[in-house]
């Protein structure tokens, strides 16, 4: 079955696929409104070539590679201060869990108003996105750290410098790195999605100027890419994670 | 207490920061609108019959795309749980296409369900169906074998064993699957409102946008989440009720 299953899963799909092309072609389905899948899998090459698939992938990666950065220099030292002050921690963990919970995307059109239509604004609606789960696991993480790591660091008198590089950081890695995985798969789907709605920037735009050009093949052929390339992304990043929690766990 | 206190006097200095920012002049004077023009484009936005009809074609759109994606995500969860060779041909790609970003595919949907509320329900459809049918199919798993142990000797039909049996024993997951799918339906039907639409909470917020109306759009975006939040805590109070009654 471990070998069978994964095939019928793929087999299937492909039925589907020549399923959908014999409808279209016996016109049950119109292809104005569903490409013949033959023409998605010809579009591929040309969208790849003409769309400049590859520059918009490297830009919707840098764009996301900002958002993590941000995640990591920003949601890193506050999640350090939340875990450290007790009151604080008290005062702004609901908030934060609030924030996480918060439908941010929605608020995409505040945004624009307030960093202009540009980069910058998917960046930090993808850092925004990213940016609460991320805190929370690694406050969750340092909370977590063993007492008994806490009392060996304070009995050779560390720095809360060396402290938090030599203890706590190592220790709560594993769980540090579940946040950044989280907070940089909101950040993705944020980031495609926005440039989707606003028709800016990388592989998001490119959906949507596909679909206003009317060009069918490619609209599907694009979304395939993106799924594709969003599958590759969360599949990588849970590799890591797996790998990290074996090293570390 | 102690824990209250230090949220309200946190909430307090978040709202005394906005205000000293609004006063401040250092941005456009209304990018950051002062938390008495946004009180007020609250009262208005409440108080205007538009507002309402708006918000009852969000519901619409948002209950039938729950209603939908519930139950298909319900049935595949189910499928998926209780057959071991299903979950292993196809569980890995609805775990693969559960995180990718599913406004992407409103192009499509436009053109299968037209301009008007079925490409937005199918957005929310869509959204819904994956947390429901991954949490459902996790239950499904975690049932205890004797309870399938006896539908099986009482030669319960697969309908029975559905209905008697997993719905039940799911009851849980089932309600987790639809407190995360509630959410991202709310996101999906609202996006898609606010790309392309002539009526919904999507709508109104790009509207407001259009005609610089920033106190107005923050009303709205403050009411929308105050909205998803309240049906969000019944579902989780539901769900709490729900494990008070088994444990």
């Amino acid at each position: 079955m471990k070998l069978v299953a994964p095939v019928v899963g793929l087999a299937t799909l492909i039925a589907v696929g020549i399923a959908l092309q014999g409808l279209i072609a016996a016109d049950v389905i119109s292809r104005y409104v569903v490409p013949p899948p033959s023409d998605v899998l010809a579009a591929f090459g040309r969208i790849i070539v003409e769309e400049h698939v590859p520059a918009r992938f490297l830009l919707t990666s840098i764009e996301t590679f900002a958002a993590g950065l941000l995640i990591l220099l920003i949601g890193l030292p506050l999640a350090f201060w939340l875990y450290q002050s007790r009151p604080m921690r008290r005062a702004f963990e609901p908030w934060v869990a609030a924030w996480a919970a918060a439908p941010l995307v929605l608020a995409y059109p505040l945004f624009l108003v307030l960093f202009g239509r540009s980069s910058v604004t998917i960046v930090i609606l993808g850092f925004a996105a990213g940016c609460a789960p991320m805190i929370l696991k690694t406050v969750e993480g340092l909370a977590a750290t063993r007492s008994v790591l806490i009392d060996v660091g304070r009995s050779l008198r560390l720095t809360q410098g060396q402290m938090f590089r030599k203890i706590l950081f190592p220790a709560a890695m594993p769980t540090i790195f579940t946040g950044l995985r989280l907070g940089l798969t909101f950040s993705l789907i944020n980031i495609v999605g926005v440039e989707f709605l606003i028709n800016l920037g990388g592989l998001g735009q490119l959906i949507n100027e596909l679909a206003e050009r009317y060009d069918l093949p490619g609209t599907y052929a694009a979304i395939w890419f993106v799924v594709l390339a969003s599958m590759l992304f969360f599949v990588c990043m849970e590799q890591i994670e797996r790998w990290l929690l074996r090293v570390h766990g | 207490m102690a824990a209250a206190r230090a949220r309200l006097i946190a909430a307090l200095a978040i709202l005394a920061t906005w205000q000293a920012l609004a006063s401040s002049g250092l941005l456009f004077r209304d990018v950051v609108p002062s938390l008495w023009r946004i009180a007020a484009a609250l009262v208005l936005t409440l108080s205007s019959l538009d507002f309402y009809t708006n918000l009852g074609v969000t519901a619409e759109e948002f209950l039938v795309a729950v209603s939908l994606g519930g139950i298909a995500g319900a049935c595949a969860g189910l499928a998926l749980g209780a057959n071991r060779f299903l979950a292993a041909a196809y569980e890995r790609w609805v775990h693969y296409l559960a995180p990718v970003p599913k406004i992407i595919l409103f192009p499509a949907l436009l053109l299968a369900f037209g301009a008007g509320a079925g490409s937005k329900i199918a957005m929310g459809t869509i959204s819904c169906f994956f947390p429901v049918a991954i949490s459902v199919a996790s239950g499904v798993r975690d049932i205890r074998p004797v309870l399938l142990h006896v539908g099986q000797s009482f030669g319960a039909s697969a309908w029975q064993m559905a209905t008697k049996i997993y719905l039940p024993a799911v009851r849980e997951p089932l309600l987790n699957g639809l407190h995360l799918g509630f959410g991202v339906a709310a996101i999906g039907v609202l996006l898609a409102e606010t790309k392309l639409s002539k009526a919904g909470i999507g709508f109104l917020v790009m509207d407001a946008y259009r005609r610089f109306d920033m106190p107005g759009m923050y009303a709205l975006l403050i009411l929308v989440v105050m909205l998803v939040a309240a049906v969000n805590a019944a579902v989780a109070g539901l769900n709490r009720r729900q494990r008070q009654a088994r444990a």
